[in-house]
């Protein structure tokens, strides 16, 4: 387990020449279905960056770790917009929590972030 | 060679991460005529080490910070056996360059006087979430060619110069030879050698990247390049499970390391070794001892944190490791701790071959040349300067390009020798034949492998110890998986990336070997843990160890460590002895 992608949200970036998240992930182990649809080849591989979950314009795809490192119910989900991401991370029972990191600009930054 | 794609350039980078990138910026900057060309096996935007983000700068000095500090800070964590040359030379660049990276958009808060906000001597507070797309997209507009998706398996040579290098394309198949007039190598360390920490589905939830795979090594290691002090292996201190950085939260929060007591036993029971002051690896060795002493396990105590600075961190996690805020916030609701918050147990992870943190890679010279003329090396691959990090592969790839520039002025781009071509492209898809029942998956090779590191070379099972006998049986199972090369079956093309990727491995994982094989002593303790020769002798290996491979051989050599004239101070003997180097 890694990250999973929903298909009722995903729609393969539309007519794009390749998906968002089969260009930034960085194991090239994102691919598109016959259906347009993004699937990773194989969770075991995944390394948990996150870069596929942020750069996902529909928000198709969240990140769930293998239970043997946390268990089931945990889900973060982000995107990565021009100068924040934004995340949402599920905890197990269901609780949400939201959160802001900036990512880029010009300085100076407010020290508290 | 119909079915071969010919490209030529003046400047070849491979590799697209912290240092290739920089590399692609400052050759255009400084040499806008000169045709340069970066190919990466991912893409740039998101490969390499900083895919997930980084949240320090750990090598920045910092005010009252000099280059001569930051060497007796170095001398002093690898007990005397470092390039004071390298070192001195990067930690120079150290600010320049972080400052170039703020330029393209990484956002670095400051105080009330313009000052980075400081997490140690030579560690600062960044925003770094989006720092590789950052890197990437500055080497997009540096006018340099980039070429994606092209993994790079071997070097082209004549007459003893790197002419330019081989690779296919991981999408469409195609061979790839590039004629170039200089080469830099910014491939990165090796992940996978070892067992890693987490069992089969989360076997990739680990410190460095998976898909560094020592790719540059080995195909340095295959042209004869001299590699240096792969035995000091890298092993962080890691928060358990989700193997994240401690240092966000032992650093930033001020977080105390104690026992299962609730003892800080750095302090308490490790005084010899310099109590909470102790080098890395020693951090990790008491933790080991720890256990050992029926103490265990060992965490970092966020009783007496602020729960507000906690979001704080969580947030940090975001931008670099994500894992570990999944795993703090989801102890911090549901933990063992009631009230309060829970210690965050931490443990080693499996040990690596990585310049830019240890001391492992290819020997450089203070231009970055490697031992192969028209070769340059620079970021995680290149050894004898470690605590490098971002800025240090940043440092690493200007000095590299100013003398790459220099040296192709008056050369011209040299003939591929086709018989070469020709060779590396059977070798390259060799995997694709067809094997019947005797092939064999780069998955289960990878699995022997592991296994083989894990329990005959020190790895987590063995608490990082070692012997003269395990390596003996290392090295000869070592050289039976790699009679077995042959056998590797590929059904696709990303599958043929996972078999070069393992064969790369194993290439790397027999010169580990031989230099462990080689310094009888223990000068680091869990990174180069000899328990036949369980303490530090100056007097014989105060030498970088070196090997060079020629064909099944490997032939090491001893190198002198050559002080710069700086004051510096080495952690004390086991009998207490404090040795020092200096201008007096």
């Amino acid at each position: 387990m890694g990250v999973f992608v929903d298909e009722n949200v995903c729609n393969g970036c539309g007519i794009a020449v390749e998906p968002m998240c089969v260009r930034d992930c960085p194991g090239d182990l994102m691919i598109l279905k016959e259906n347009r649809k993004a699937i990773i080849r194989d969770n075991r591989d995944c390394w948990d960056c996150a870069a596929c979950v942020k750069v996902c314009p529909t928000q198709a795809i969240a990140m769930q770790l293998p239970s043997s490192v946390i268990v089931r119910g945990v889900r973060l989900k982000g995107r990565a917009i021009k100068h924040k991401t934004t995340w949402k991370l599920k905890l197990r029972d269901g609780t949400e929590r939201s959160y802001e990191t900036p990512a880029t600009g010009t300085p100076p930054f407010n020290p508290s972030l | 060679m119909n079915d071969i794609e010919e490209l030529s350039c003046d400047l070849l980078i491979i590799g697209g991460g912290a240092a290739g990138c920089i590399a692609a910026v400052e050759a255009r900057e400084k040499a806008p005529d000169l045709d340069v060309l970066m190919v990466e096996k991912a893409h740039v935007y998101r490969s390499g080490c900083l895919a997930a983000g980084i949240s320090a700068l750990n090598a920045y000095l910092t005010t009252g910070e000099t280059a001569e500090s930051f060497l007796r800070y170095t001398v002093r964590d690898t007990h005397g056996i470092v390039r004071d040359d390298l070192v001195l030379s990067m930690a120079r660049e150290l600010n320049e360059q972080s400052h170039r990276v703020e330029k393209f958009g990484l956002p670095i808060p400051r105080d009330e006087n313009g000052q980075p906000l400081k997490r140690g001597r030579a560690s600062i507070k960044i925003l770094g979430e989006r720092i590789k797309p950052i890197l990437g997209k500055a080497a997009e507009q540096s006018g340099a060619r980039i070429l994606n998706r092209i993994n790079i398996t071997g070097l082209a040579m004549h007459r003893g110069r790197v002419t330019g290098a081989f690779g296919f394309h991981v999408r469409t198949g195609r061979f790839y030879a590039i004629r170039a007039k200089a080469t830099l190598l910014c491939t990165g360390g090796t992940a996978g050698l070892y067992r890693p920490n987490n069992p089969g589905m989360a076997n990739h939830r680990m410190w460095y990247s998976p898909f560094n795979t020592g790719a540059g090594l080995a195909m340095g290691i295959r042209s004869g390049a001299e590699m240096t002090s792969f035995e000091f292996r890298f092993i962080p201190l890691r928060i358990k499970d989700a193997i994240a950085p401690t240092g966000e939260i032992a650093q930033w929060l001020g977080a105390k390391q104690i026992n299962a007591l609730g003892e800080a036993y750095l302090d308490k029971y490790y005084q010899h070794l310099g109590g909470s002051r102790m080098t890395t690896q020693d951090r990790l060795y008491a933790t080991i001892q720890e256990k050992l002493k029926g103490r265990g396990p060992c965490y970092l105590d966020l009783s007496n944190v602020d729960a507000r600075k906690l979001e704080g961190t969580t947030r940090a996690y975001l931008s670099m490791a994500p894992p570990a805020a999944m795993l703090l916030q989801d102890e911090m609701y549901y933990g063992r701790g009631g009230g309060t918050m829970a210690p965050v147990e931490i443990t080693g992870s499996e040990p690596h071959v990585v310049g830019g943190h240890g001391l492992s890679g290819f020997w450089i010279d203070n231009e970055r040349r490697t031992t192969l003329p028209g070769l340059w090396a620079a970021g995680d691959v290149a050894g004898g300067s470690p605590k490098k990090y971002a800025p240090g592969a940043w440092a690493e790839a200007v000095l590299a390009i100013r003398n790459m520039i220099e040296d192709v002025q008056t050369r011209k781009v040299v003939e591929l020798d086709e018989e070469q071509v020709l060779k590396e492209r059977d070798r390259v898809f060799a995997p694709f034949e067809d094997h019947g029942n005797a092939g064999t998956s780069p998955r289960e090779l990878e699995e022997r492998l592991q296994k083989i590191m894990d329990e005959y070379a020190g790895g987590i099972s063995q608490m990082y110890g070692y012997s003269e006998g395990e390596l003996k049986i290392a090295d000869i199972h070592l050289r039976r998986l790699e009679q077995e090369f042959g056998a590797i079956t590929a059904s696709s093309l990303h599958e043929l990336l996972h078999a070069h990727e393992l064969m790369d491995r194993v290439t790397v994982s027999q010169t580990l070997v031989a230099h462990m094989a080689h310094r009888k002593e223990t000068r680091w303790h869990c990174y180069g843990e000899r328990l036949d020769f369980p303490e530090r002798d100056d007097t014989r290996w105060s030498v970088f160890v070196n090997s060079v491979r020629k064909g099944d051989n490997i032939e090491m050599v001893e190198r002198p460590v050559e002080r710069a004239n700086v004051d510096v101070v080495l952690p004390p003997l086991a009998d207490g002895a404090i040795i020092r180097h200096g201008s007096e």
